[in-house]
Order: C-alpha cells, then structure tokens, then sequence
C-alpha cells in the first residue's frame, strides 16, 4: 500500500513536503471524488491508489468512485481510445446509446456528492451531463494524445468535456483547441513503490541469475511492451551495429504478449532476429514483475525507449530516477523528460541509437553526467510529490479563474 | 561589520514567501520563426514570464542551462545556431516589465527573418508549444529581522521563494527591483549591500548557486 508523506522527505526534501501540507491546509475539508473506469491495472489506478491517501493526511477529503459498464460499453471505451488515438472507428447512434445508458445508471449508483468531481479519461466523463444536480466544480484528466484522433472520435466526447471547469493533459503536444482551460501536469513514478525503490546489489544479483542475465558485460536494456510502436526490432539492430564496437548484452523485457495477439507476433519476430544470440535476452514478463523491472534497469549501463509513438513513456523516468544514461526517441511526452545531451539523449534513427550507445559505454564519466542530470531533473519534476502538489494547485485555481498570481 | 555588533533592526521584518507554478497550456504553437514572432507578439505576459523562467525551475541543478525555451528550440529543433545564442544572450536583467522583455525577443528574431531571408520549419511533433504560468504565493512563516537573521533564513528556505523574491517580484509584479535588495536598503539602510544584490545576475546561476552567492554576499557584510 501507498506510503507515508513523512517517508518522502528523505528524498524530496522537508521544503516541499512542508508545501504539501500549507496546500492542503488551504484545502482542508474539500471533498474530491475522483472517478476512473477501474480500482486496479494501468496507470491511472496506480497513481490513485497512491495518492488519495496522501491527500488524505493533508486533509483533503479524497474519495475514489469507479464506474461499471456493460461488456458493450467497455469495447465502445475501447473504441474510443483507440480512435482517439488515430485508429478509424465509426461511431454509431447505437454506440451513443450504449454510453448514454451506462451513464445513467452510474449517476444513479455512484456516490457523486463532492466539492471537486475529478473526472479520469473519457469512460466517466458522461457523468457531467448532471452537473447541474450534482453541483461543485468539475475537471477531467485526459491521459490521452488528442492531437490526432480518427474522424468522429471527439466529436463523440467533445460536447461532455466541454461542459468542465478546467482540463489536465500530460503533455503540451496531446492537447486539441478547447474552450475550458488546459492544464500541463505531467504523470509521475513514486520513489517508494517496488519499480523504483532503491535495491540492494544482492538483490539485483540475485533476480539477475534468476532471469539468466550475466553480468560479465555491460547491459543495454529496453523495457516495453512488445509493440511495434515501441520499435523493438529497430533496437535489436541498434545494439547489434554497436555490439560490433563495443562488447554488450541485450535485454528487452516486457509484457502484453500473453493477452494481444499483435504483441504475441511482436516477440516473435523479435526472437527470430535475435537467432540463438546468447548476449540477447528476451523476457516476456508478467504486469507484476516491478522488482524485476527494477533490477534489470538499475543493472543496466544504458537504458534505450526507442519509441517511434509514444503517451508520456514514463519508463523514462524510472531509468533516470536510477541515474542511467537514456537514449529515447523523441516521441510523446519524452522531450519533457529528456533535455538532449543534458539529461539523456534524443534520437530519431536506428543508426543514430546505435553511435549513442557506443558513445555512452566508451564514455562512462559523461554518462554517469547525463544520470545524474536525469536524477536530479525526475526529483524536481516527476515524483509523486509534484504530482500531488499540481493537483492541489488545479483545485486551488477552480477559485481563482483568470488570474496570472495567486496570493494564498 | 562584526556579526557579535549591534545589528540595525528592520521596523518591517522581511517576511519570505513561496511561489509555486502551475503550467496552463494555450493551445497556441508555432511552426517556424514568423510564427513564433506573430505569437510573441500577442500572447498574454505571463507566456513570456513562463518560457523565460520556468526552465530556471525545472531544472535548478543543471549549469550551465539553456536560459529559455524560445532559445533552446530554435537552437535544438529549428538548428539555427546563430540565432538560438542571440536568443540565449538577451540580458534578462536589463528590463524592469515583461513587455520590454517581449519587445527584445520579438525584435531578435525579426532581425534575424531580415537577415536570412528563409523561414525554416520545425518537423512535424516538435512545434513549439506556448504555455503560461499562474503562480501561487504563500507566505512561508519565516521572518527576518536583521541582517542576521536574513543569513539563516536564506539557508533554509525553499529555493522557490529565493526565485520568487528575485525574479517575480521584480519582473512580473514590476517592482522594478528585486525584494531582497529593496528590503536591505529600506529597512536596513544597507545601501552597498543592496546594490550588490541588486546586481547580481540570477540568470547566471542554478538556484541552489543563487542562494550560496547571496549567503556570502551577506556573510561578507557581516565580517564572517
């Protein structure tokens, strides 16, 4: 379960904990219902079950709603992720009704009575229909790119969002012409949980041995899912052209191949290439493998996340976080997390990957600057604490409209 | 000065806020440079405010940092290296309002769409995106009463309400100085003191820089 705000100190400082809980206490009392379309798996389920009790102990009264559906409605919410995303999809008036539907009977189940009603994604944005009669002040955190959707996509949700007091987005480039106001808050990794706590070195030994990974070479590592998105071939070939320079091991490691035919051929194909390379390891891990993932990134000597399309690819973070050198395609919400040269390197080809990867084993002090610019950076800009904090200045501005500074 | 004198006591202590920043987005971009200056052009203060500052911010442990975004894409994504350095050089510290601030930036890039005579594009995904930011100011509870006194707050407060002090109050609250100084020669009658806060160039330094600078600036007049 989520920890305590104390327990952050040591890592983000008392200065900003401090804020934390002046924020709050300019808060204290204010009801918060969020409300997503499920308790566990995926992001936004992740960073809720951490941070409500957290808004909790500054005393905010944070409460968690989730809506239920229909097994049509949740393959229409898939639809329309997809098509938002850019996938065609036609949307039909029987899809309307199958959405108006499972609406109605959640605003008739759920438990909508709050200050805030902070709206996750498009599954419960129906709700604001009934804002009237609910009342309070209503926000929706899109964790979608908008940028391009498929014809009729946000058509179909563009009359609910803009029936919201503010809109949040994770990155500047996913947001589209609204006529509410738009907020940059970025997602967040948290410091304490198993991806990202500290590990010992015998306990990376040892899950190292357990997936087979040596240590007698330097490890590049790429963690996705096998997707093509994700391009892992394009980083098999990356690393083979290094490898002819500098001795190197491989590791791709990910999930979503046991339950997506796609990602299933994906592996494949990646396993294929790879032919009986023993420096190439190809894991296809379950979602609960944190610790695992853990270990292989804070073993590794270069962390790769070569995505051609990418959401906010907070992967990233993870690997900065641990202070590793990171070569990342310049997709989604990457730039916000990589200042080239600085605290990572941006790439945009195959062969350019692979100079970089050559160049950071060859020059490991220059390396280890880019790791710690990138640790430095995801404390100030991507841990949970920061997160938290922008949500409480969202709530603070829905009193405050229209205005540059704030004097609380 | 020796610290075990008799310090002056301010009649008003200095009383240290926070400011903290939350980026709105404006749905505007710009593709290349005549974009980029017809955007400059009219969006609303607090875009420039955000491009030239926040960087300070999310990045208080780089040095040397890229000062601005509007340098930093031209120089990374545009790749005109020529101009990307003029845009990095404008001395923040020569004005006292954003719009003069504004007028500097918009009359860089003009120049330099006079001088080259082709408008270059950024690729497709990697516009430039213009932001703004509101700022939230609270006070933090920590006084100071002299000079002091000033030393050990500035020891521990918040980097954010060092850069509030120094960079807000003055550029976009348009005090035309920086509170520190403005307090130093006020309250305390610390003319010389003032003048070098005054002159500091906090554009110059990470935050954390920042503060260690002033503690000395400080411990200096002092006699430490």
């Amino acid at each position: 379960m989520g920890a305590k705000l104390s327990e952050y100190i040591p890592i983000v400082g008392e200065g900003v904990v401090q804020e934390l809980s002046v924020l709050g206490a300019r808060l204290a009392g204010k009801k918060v219902v969020n409300i997503n379309s499920t308790r566990s798996g995926g992001g936004v389920a992740e960073i809720l079950q951490r941070l409500i009790p957290l808004l909790g102990e500054v005393g905010i009264d944070a409460q968690w709603e989730v809506v239920e559906g229909t097994q049509d409605f949740f393959a229409l919410t898939k639809h329309l992720h997809n098509a938002l995303h850019g996938t065609p999809h036609t949307f039909t008036a029987e899809d309307q009704g199958v959405f108006d539907m499972t609406t109605a009977s959640n605003l008739e189940r759920l438990n909508l009575n709050g200050d805030i009603m902070f709206i996750h994604d498009p599954q419960p944005a129906g709700l604001v229909r009934n804002r009237a009669a609910i009342g309070g002040k209503w926000i929706w955190r899109c964790h979608i790119d908008l940028s391009a959707p498929a014809p009729g996509a946000w058509e179909f949700i563009e009359p609910m969002v803009r029936q919201f007091d503010l809109s949040v987005f994770s990155a500047p480039q996913f947001t589209r012409a609204l006529p509410i106001p738009q907020i940059l808050i970025s997602p967040s990794i948290d410091p304490l949980a198993d991806k990202n706590r500290e590990l010992s070195r015998t306990e990376i030994d040892a899950i190292l041995i357990k997936l087979g990974i040596r240590s007698d070479k330097p490890i590049v590592t790429q963690i996705s899912r096998f997707d093509r998105l994700k391009d892992p071939l394009g980083v098999l070939e990356a690393w083979q052209l290094a490898r002819r320079r500098v001795d190197c091991q491989l590791v791709l490691a990910g999930g979503g191949a046991s339950d997506d035919p796609e990602g299933a051929e994906v592996l494949r194909e990646v396993r294929e290439r790879a032919g009986t390379d023993i420096d190439v390891h190809i894991l296809d891990l379950p979602p609960t493998s944190h610790i695992e993932v853990n270990a292989i990134q804070s073993a590794s000597a270069v962390v790769i996340q070569k995505s051609l399309k990418e959401g906010f690819g907070l992967t990233v973070s993870e690997a900065l976080w641990k202070s590793k050198p990171v070569i990342a395609g310049a997709a989604g919400g990457i730039p916000l997390q990589i200042t080239h040269k600085y605290s990572g390197i941006l790439t945009h080809t195959i062969e350019g990957t692979a100079f970089w990867i050559k160049q950071l084993l060859s020059e490991p002090e220059f390396a280890r600057q880019l790791g710690r610019n990138g640790h430095n950076h995801v404390r100030s800009n991507f841990l949970l604490t920061r997160h938290m904090r922008d949500y409480m200045l969202a709530f603070l501005l829905l009193d405050h409209p229209n205005v540059d500074v704030i004097r609380l | 000065m020796n610290e075990s004198k008799n310090l002056t006591i301010a009649k008003q202590p200095f009383e240290f806020c926070s400011r903290l920043n939350l980026t709105l987005l404006t749905g505007r971009k710009a593709q290349d440079l005549a974009e980029m200056a017809e955007n400059l052009r009219s969006v609303p203060g607090s875009v420039i405010y955000h491009h030239t500052h926040h960087f300070l911010v999310q990045h208080q442990h780089l040095s040397p940092e890229p000062p601005n975004d509007f340098a930093y894409w031209v120089s990374n994504i545009l790749l005109d290296a020529r101009l990307g350095e003029e845009l990095a050089s404008i001395d923040v510290m020569r004005f006292s309002t954003i719009h003069e601030l504004r007028e500097a930036l918009v009359r860089v890039i003009e120049t330099s769409l006079e001088r080259s005579g082709e408008v270059r594009a950024a690729p497709r995904g990697q516009e430039f995106h213009f932001m703004r930011s509101v700022s939230f100011v609270m006070p933090t509870g920590v006084r100071a009463a002299d000079l002091r006194e000033f030393r050990n707050a500035l020891m521990f407060v918040s980097l954010s309400a060092i850069s509030y002090h120094m960079f807000d109050a003055r550029l976009r609250l348009e005090t035309g100085d920086n509170d520190f100084a403005a307090w130093a020669e006020g309250q305390l009658g610390e003319k010389a003191l003032a003048e070098s806060l005054r002159t500091l160039d906090p554009y110059t330094f990470t935050e954390e820089g920042l503060r260690r600078r002033m503690i000395n600036l400080v411990e200096q007049r002092l006699g430490n």
